[in-house]
């Protein structure tokens, strides 16, 4: 057990919190909106090219062609943190999309997709989900029809966050439905600019439209934009999976929303009392953040096992089901704390943090449910943690 | 960086696993809750071996040398096997005397002294207990001891919280619910404190960690248990475990289980390098293991089944460490109030 960084890295430390003050005036702010933002599009330019950025993607795709080296990654985690400046863009692209061409994609591919995704000059949403396969993803039916060098696509996908934005879309089609349901699934690339598709906002409980809904009619697209091979979808689609997974339920995020209720319930007054000085709801934020200390721990324990190129087992299963979990009742003690000004939204002079305890409540909650929902989740944990049988199939009809 | 157990730390944890599998089996635990000396004797000799009576005494006077992380791991086996063993009050006593105990440490890192542990007033006074000093004599009682059974001497807390090295006195076991130790209630009637020690968090931070990690290695066993059971026990003609209800239960076991794991490490090493954080993290770690501990124990006997209510089985020794644990040295409500005092959340005192 050894928590201390060694000089080289004390030293890396240093480079990066020199680098994001010397640039702090650069960072965008809440006011630049827009994805395209020219300073948006500007800072994560400069972000690449000192390394906070696409470290380990290779230079020749736009990145910054560093080793990778988790230890690294985590200490520009946490510089990030320590000063307050927007990180880098972690976009579906960035994070899901690059990482399947990088392993899977044509040279082709490579070329026209991975730098300008990096740069946050192409915007992709990802066509996973649909109205009929949720946590049965593999039961997906948009059709993909073969006609000369295209297919013609027809179908529809839902939960497409980011589609009103998107330049291309990467996305599961059914290319073979005489096959066994994982067997004919293709992973296909193309423009949202294609005649035929139609996205429609899908408002959820938080009262913005979080998500989408798009149709395809007679979408005609090249060939050319399977990744892979046709029928190999389910194969490459995998790969990215786990990854999204892990993205949710980050314990230093989690940490971070804690250290923001301490701070709540310390200002904020009912009959005079502080918030914090209530035991009961004292004894409440004192379980978080025993939670709070746990899934931390676990995560340095997660690090050291992928610095090792071990599986983390169950410590990294338990991740996605215990940390939205937390995530959401951190934001439920917020709330009950500020009592019936906790129901304040959106507007008003009553309001605190911006309504941002109740967003959250309703957004964590669609974070439970989304990226494999939690009853999905124990699933896993029972059958690949804890090597209990699967749910026998059922006999087809 | 590196946030796992060393080699040494999983042989040790491993050895002690492998011994105790053997040598505390469930009909061994049997027999010493219900009074079997020879039983107890020849389980207590075996563990000696391994050298724990001086785990956590420096070399210098005897000892391994080693930390409250290497003493995690050794209590986490103990709590697996449901064990009793006076490791816990040894270690706890180690600790406080780590500056000052030139005159005990040797004899306890020999097995010459044996230490009990009489610490209740550092979480809980009860009206008529507590022990009073004059003239460096001890009066009155203390409830709860632990490992004060067998022990040559006693490390007690006086009501003003400052901690003595005393003689065993008069003892009266106080029956719990958890036969796999006994507890005494200690009366004192004018023994000579030989050695007083100031108030000192880090003792009761060392006493609620080990304590979390006893509930650690005991729900884990609970856990293993429920999983192996759900794999074999067959109801509507498949195991009970392919069904989602069963499943799930152990899921939420093992999520909430493992998380824990890390937090008694980290909590561990944290005090073992004088981290300011490690004060807190101890409380939380003992009030977060109590939560999940209570939530196994009692998750672990329904995958049971009916068979978890009864004796036959005996998963009720494990329920009730746990049980116990979860009120020893504090209460989780206790330990949470504790923590926020630490942090300063208090605007007074």
């Amino acid at each position: 057990m050894d928590l201390s960084f060694s000089p080289e890295y004390e030293a890396f430390r240093q480079e990066v919190a020199d680098i994001l003050a010397a640039n702090a005036h650069l960072a965008p702010t809440s006011d630049d909106r827009g994805m395209k933002n020219p300073k948006r599009l500007a800072w994560q330019k400069l972000l690449i090219e000192k390394g906070l950025a696409a470290r380990t993607i290779p230079t020749e795709y736009g990145g910054y062609g560093a080793e990778p080296d988790i230890l690294k990654s985590r200490i520009i985690a946490e510089e990030f943190a320590r000063s307050g400046l927007p990180r880098a863009m972690s976009s579906q692209g960035i994070s899901m999309l690059v990482p399947t061409l990088l392993e899977l994609g044509t040279p082709e591919q490579k070329a026209a997709y991975i730098r300008p995704t990096l740069y946050g000059e192409m915007i992709w949403c990802q066509g996973y989900s649909e109205p009929g396969a949720g946590s049965d993803l593999a039961a997906l039916r948009t059709a993909a029809v073969e006609d000369g060098d295209d297919y013609v696509i027809n179908g529809s996908k839902i939960w497409t966050s980011t589609a009103k934005q998107a330049d291309m879309i990467f996305c599961l089609v059914r290319t073979d439905p005489a096959a066994k349901k994982h067997e004919g699934i293709s992973y296909i690339l193309f423009s949202m600019e294609t005649p035929g598709i139609e996205v429609r906002p899908l408002v959820d409980m938080t009262g913005t439209a979080n998500f989408n809904e798009v149709f395809f009619t007679d979408v005609r697209v090249p060939k050319s934009g399977i990744v892979f091979e046709a029928n190999k979808g389910w194969q490459v689609a995998n790969a990215t999976l786990t990854h999204e997974r892990g993205m949710l339920g980050d314990p230093n995020a989690t940490k971070g929303r804690l250290v923001e209720l301490v701070d709540m319930m310390k200002r904020e007054t009912v009959n005079g009392e502080r918030l914090i000085d209530n035991p009961l709801l004292r004894d409440r934020l004192l379980k978080l953040q025993g939670e709070v200390y746990a899934m931390q721990a676990n995560g340095l324990r997660i690090t050291t096992h992928n610095l090792k190129k071990e599986s983390a087992g169950l410590a990294g299963l338990v991740v996605k089901l215990m940390g939205c979990e937390l995530n959401h009742e951190i934001a439920r003690l917020a709330i009950d704390a500020l009592g019936e000004l906790g129901v304040m939204y959106e507007q008003g002079e009553h309001l605190r943090a911006d309504g941002s305890w109740q967003a959250r409540y309703m957004y964590d909650l669609g974070l439970i449910i989304g990226g494999g929902t939690a009853q999905i989740q124990k699933n896993i944990i029972a059958e690949r943690g804890l090597g209990l049988p699967r749910e026998p199939k059922l006999a087809k009809a | 960086m590196e946030f796992a157990l060393s080699e040494d730390q999983r042989m040790l944890q491993d050895s002690l696993n492998g011994f105790l599998k053997d040598a505390a089996p469930l009909d061994t635990i049997r027999k010493i809750a219900v009074g079997d000396e020879a039983a107890a004797a020849s389980l207590a000799t075996g563990l000696d071996e391994f050298g724990l009576a001086g785990l956590h005494i420096a070399e210098d006077h005897g000892g391994l040398g080693l930390g409250l992380l290497d003493a995690c791991v050794v209590q986490e086996a103990l709590g697996y096997a449901i064990a009793p063993s006076r490791f816990m009050a040894t270690t706890v006593a180690s600790h406080a005397m780590r500056f000052a105990g030139e005159g005990f440490l040797p004899g306890i890192a020999s097995g010459e002294t044996r230490m009990g542990l009489a610490l209740t007033e550092l979480s809980s006074r009860r009206d008529g207990a507590g022990v009073m000093v004059e003239n460096d004599k001890l009066s009155g009682t203390l409830l709860l001891a632990v490992s004060a059974e067998g022990s040559t001497h006693l490390l007690a807390a006086d009501i003003s919280g400052a901690l003595h090295v005393v003689e065993t006195p008069e003892l009266a076991v106080m029956q719990t619910i958890d036969r796999t130790r006994i507890f005494s209630e200690v009366r004192f009637g004018g023994q000579m404190s030989e050695m007083t020690l100031n108030p000192d968090d880090e003792v009761l931070a060392a006493a609620r960690l080990l304590v979390a990690a006893d509930t650690l290695g005991a729900a884990q066993a609970m856990l293993d248990k429920a999983v192996a059971y759900a794999g074999e026990r067959q109801q509507f003609g498949r195991v009970i475990g392919s069904f989602q209800a069963v499943k799930h239960m152990c899921a939420e076991m093992a999520a909430r289980l493992e998380p824990s794991r890390a937090l008694i490490w980290h909590a561990a090493h944290a005090l073992d390098t004088g981290e300011p954080e490690g004060l807190v993290m101890a409380a939380l770690a003992k009030s977060h293991l109590a939560e999940a501990g209570t939530f196994i124990a009692r998750t672990a006997t329904e995958v049971h089944g009916g068979m978890g209510f009864t004796d036959l089985v005996g998963l009720h020794y494990w329920f009730k460490r746990i049980g116990v644990n979860r009120q020893l040295f504090g209460s989780p409500e206790q330990c949470r109030h504790d923590a926020a005092r630490l942090q300063g959340w208090f605007e007074t005192a």
